[in-house]
C-alpha cells in the first residue's frame, strides 16, 4: 500500500508547443474579450451623440487621435478576426470541417481574410476622411 | 438544420440545457449581416460631424439596423463573457458577482445604445 503510482499527466500547456488550432481558439476568446470592451467605446461614441454636438466633437477627436486610431485598429482586427473564426466554428456546428488538413486550412483562411479584411477598411477609411 | 440540436431539446433539470448554446449560434448568425453593415456604415462616418451623424441616424433603415445591432452585440457579449467568466473565475462569490455584473452591464449599456440612437433619430 506505500507504493503511490506515477500517473499519466496531461501536457502543461506552458510546454505544449503552439499550433494554428489551439492559437486560434484562445485568440477566438481573447478577442470576444477584447470586442466586449470595444462594445463600451461604442457606447461612449453613441451615448456621446445624444449629449450633443460638443461632446460628439470631442468622441471623435478622442478616436481620432493617434491612441483612439491604435486602439480602433486593434478592434478593427479582433473584429474581423472573431467574424471570419465565428462563421469557421458555425461551419463546424454544421458537422463540417473537422480533418487535421481542413482545421489548418481553414485556420490560416481566416488569419489572412481577417488582415485583408482589416488593411482594406482601413484604407477606406483614409480614403473618406481625405487623408487626415 | 435544427432537427439534430431538437433531438436533444430539454436535457437538464429545468429543460434548458441546450438554451445558452443555442442563444450564442443565433446571435452570432445574426451578427453575419449586422456587424459588416456597422463596419461599412462607421467607414462612411469617418471624421463626420454630430449633425451629419444624426441626419444619417434619421434614415430609417439606419436606425432600424443600429438598434438591432446594439441589441444582439450585447446579448451575444454577455453570453461569452458568461462562459469565460464560468471557465476561469472558481471562487463561488466571485464568479456569481462577476455574471451578473456582466448580466447587468450588457443591459445598461445596451439600452444606453439603443435609446441614444433613438434619441438622436426621432428626438427632434
Amino acid at each position: 500500500m506505500a507504493t503511490q503510482k506515477q500517473r499519466p499527466l496531461s501536457p502543461h500547456l506552458l510546454i505544449y508547443r503552439p499550433q494554428i488550432t489551439s492559437v486560434l481558439s484562445i485568440a477566438h476568446r481573447f478577442t470576444g474579450v477584447v470586442l466586449s470592451f470595444g462594445a463600451l467605446v461604442l457606447t461612449y461614441w453613441l451615448t456621446s451623440a445624444a449629449y450633443g454636438p460638443e461632446a460628439f466633437a470631442r468622441a471623435q477627436a478622442v478616436l481620432g487621435s493617434w491612441f483612439g486610431r491604435l486602439m480602433l485598429l486593434g478592434l478593427t482586427f479582433s473584429l474581423f478576426f472573431h467574424f471570419c473564426n465565428g462563421i469557421r466554428h458555425l461551419v463546424w456546428d454544421a458537422g463540417w470541417g473537422f480533418e487535421m488538413n481542413q482545421l489548418r486550412a481553414t485556420g490560416w483562411l481566416v488569419v489572412t481574410t481577417s488582415m485583408i479584411l482589416t488593411l482594406a477598411s482601413w484604407f477606406a477609411a483614409y480614403a473618406v476622411a481625405g487623408g487626415s | 438544420m435544427r432537427s439534430p440540436l431538437g433531438r436533444v431539446r430539454g436535457v437538464g433539470s429545468t429543460g434548458e440545457a441546450t438554451a445558452h448554446f443555442w442563444a450564442q449560434r443565433m446571435t452570432s448568425l445574426a451578427l453575419i449581416p449586422l456587424s459588416l453593415w456597422f463596419v461599412f456604415a462607421a467607414l462612411t462616418l469617418v471624421g463626420a460631424d454630430h449633425a451629419t451623424f444624426k441626419a444619417w441616424l434619421g434614415h430609417h433603415g439606419n436606425v432600424l439596423l443600429m438598434v438591432l445591432f446594439v441589441a444582439v452585440l450585447f446579448h451575444h457579449a454577455q453570453l461569452g463573457l458568461q462562459m469565460v467568466i464560468e471557465d476561469y473565475v472558481h471562487a463561488e462569490g466571485a464568479k456569481l458577482a462577476s455574471l451578473i455584473a456582466v448580466k447587468f452591464a450588457a443591459v445598461l449599456c445596451g439600452a444606453s445604445c439603443a435609446l441614444a440612437a433613438l434619441n438622436l433619430a426621432y428626438g427632434g
